[in-house]
């Protein structure tokens, strides 16, 4: 029952913090999507990485690197260190710019204007929005899943299925409910407050975590000969990378790019105060992402040493492996703070991207289509909250047919988003990028995406690698090529932009 | 982008392919496995270049493009 407490608690103190963000409001479409361009550097670099690393980044690192050893450091977070940061630098601050001078929202917005195209929205609304759902559902399940484990034996008579935990459809409904109402309430003001506090609160909970297991699997006197009897423990194939494809390690390095085509983060980077807001998040991304990843990745591992019995049921879903961990070694209190820390990186992503799609929606198309002066700022707000709404509600629904691996959904939606890269960095950068050649790319991207993701069997072949002369190759490299050819290409057989359309973004 | 920076990316992201310490079972500190310590340390070099990036190859052109014009 503690933990639910605790759980019950910190869920409240959300619903506090986005009532004060939402005391702040001005009542303007640019206060609810965009905090006024007011948020300064430390804020930016909190809610951005609060928004990044996701379920993704705890409970799946954490599994994976149970399944798979401490490869799944390199695959995904120092090639995010690097790659990350890049595209902020190079794609974000100068989206930013663009965002700032001409009075963009969307991505949508500065694709139509750069694009000289009204139906290149029409193509990139529903793709983005169908890549952003698997994204949603990563948080939306793992977070039903936290729940139920971390609850169980609190209501006996209740839920006797689930040996007394909350079942994991009415924690995820739980928690779809939180995150809607401050982001409803608060909007980007909102979010980016309940990103930064979750951000801290996931990120020393997790260090905390990390200690705490650590003590209670080794049973030695100090933290150091605990980490030592586990380390010296560790099976080799989870120590090394011996069963690890060479080439499937480096194509993952294309996954990163997806942040420079995530909807959601391109807002937050419009929330920036000025360009220079932008330096310290660069910076210090790639050491948060090892403060997170490398507690969460030794756990994994040590999860295969045999100094704690992973039962069955746990082994089928790797996604519980952290959760599980929590429950049996950390006691009731620790593990009801250290599930709020789990559950606070979910939420974290889980909000901005709610109020992106709902942005999306009520700029994109209601306003766009129906013109800009057809609605007031509340009628805006209004209806970007509507969407938000139905956005929560298909997600809780799609959550229910409770696909299996947090990691592998991941994968695909970030393999989407990066096989995307290349229009946005051409929009940005190449004169001679014509709609013609985007929507040669963007076509492209989505074929090959969803000719993979079928020959993966729709995701439930997780290890599914294209064999290319003897070597396996992630599925993003073949994607992205594609989608690189056919923009290219195209662009380069069609019409060069107008003169006018060219002033506008490059000097 | 200076070629100076984009030099540095393109080690970092050689050295990240670490073929090195692929099969390495060595346990720095007794404890961490080599190849994630390794990474870890590729983490650090990340942080340690986009700092350089930030204070000697900032656009600083983009502050000044935007001052006073917020329209959104």
């Amino acid at each position: 029952m503690t933990p639910f407490l605790i759980i019950i608690g910190y869920l409240g103190l959300l619903l506090v913090l986005g009532f004060f963000a939402s005391r702040l409001f001005t009542g303007t479409k640019s206060d609810y999507q965009l905090a006024s361009h007011s948020i300064g550097p430390f804020l930016l670099l909190m809610s951005i990485f609060g928004t990044t690393m996701t379920a993704f980044a705890l409970v799946g690192s954490t599994g994976e690197a149970f399944k798979e050893g401490i490869g799944v450091y390199g695959m995904l977070a120092s090639s995010s260190g690097i790659i990350h940061s890049l595209c902020f630098f190079v794609v974000g601050v100068k989206l930013w710019s663009l965002g700032r001078r001409h009075g963009y929202t969307t991505q949508i917005q500065f694709f139509r204007d750069r694009l000289d195209s009204d139906r290149i929205g029409l193509l990139l609304f529903p793709i983005l929005v169908g890549l952003v759902i698997p994204y949603l559902l990563i948080g939306v399940i793992a977070a039903g899943g936290v729940v139920e484990t971390m609850t169980s034996g609190a209501f006996p008579d209740f839920f006797e299925a689930t040996k007394g935990g909350i079942p994991r459809n009415l924690g995820s409904l739980a928690i779809c409910g939180v995150v809607l109402c401050y982001v409803f309430f608060g909007g980007m003001r909102g979010t980016a407050w309940a990103n930064a506090f979750q951000t801290m609160v996931f990120m020393v909970l997790g260090i905390v975590a990390f200690g705490v297991i650590a003590s209670r699997l080794g049973g030695e006197e100090t933290l150091l000969a605990n980490l030592q009897k586990l380390g010296e423990a560790i099976p080799k194939e989870k120590l090394t990378r011996v069963e690890m494809s060479k080439m499937k390690f480096f194509t993952y390095l294309l996954i990163p790019l997806s942040v420079g085509m995530f909807p959601h983060l391109f807002q937050h980077w419009l929330t920036a105060k000025s360009a220079s807001s932008f330096k310290l998040p660069i910076v210090m991304h790639p050491i948060f992402i090892m403060i997170v990843w490398v507690p969460c990745v030794l756990i994994g591992v040590w999860a295969t040493t045999g100094f704690v019995k992973i039962p069955p049921p746990v082994q089928a879903n790797a996604n519980i492996v952290l959760p599980f961990l929590v429950k049996v070694k950390a006691g009731p209190v620790l593990g009801g703070f250290l599930t709020a820390g789990i559950l606070a990186a979910v939420m974290s992503s889980l909000d901005s991207q709610f109020l992106c799609l709902g942005t999306m929606f009520s700029t994109d198309i209601v306003s766009h289509y129906a013109g800009r002066e057809r609605f007031t700022d509340r009628q805006n707000v209004f209806i970007t909250r509507g969407f938000i709404i139905a956005i929560v509600a298909v997600t809780y629904a799609c959550s229910l047919a409770q696909p299996k691996s947090v990691f592998t959904l991941g994968i695909w939606c970030f393999s989407g988003f990066a096989s995307l890269f290349p229009l946005v960095f051409a929009a940005v950068y190449w004169r001679r990028l014509t709609k013609w050649g985007a929507y040669a790319g963007v076509l492209a991207t989505i074929s090959a995406w969803i000719y993979f993701f079928r020959a993966a069997e729709w995701g439930k072949n997780r290890s599914y690698t294209i064999d290319v002369a003897g070597y396996e190759v992630m599925p993003v490299a073949a994607i992205f090529l594609a989608s690189l050819v056919a923009m290219v290409g195209v662009s380069l057989v069609t019409r060069p932009p107008k003169a006018a359309t060219l002033a506008k973004f490059f000097d | 982008m200076p070629r100076s920076l984009l030099a540095v990316v393109f080690i970092l992201l050689v050295l990240h392919q670490d073929n090195w310490f692929w099969a390495d079972e060595t346990l720095v500190f007794g404890f961490m496995p080599i190849g994630l310590f390794y990474h870890a340390c590729i983490s650090v070099a990340a942080g340690a270049t986009w700092l350089w990036a930030v204070k000697f190859c900032w656009p600083a052109e983009l502050e000044k493009d935007t001052k006073g014009e917020p329209s959104a």
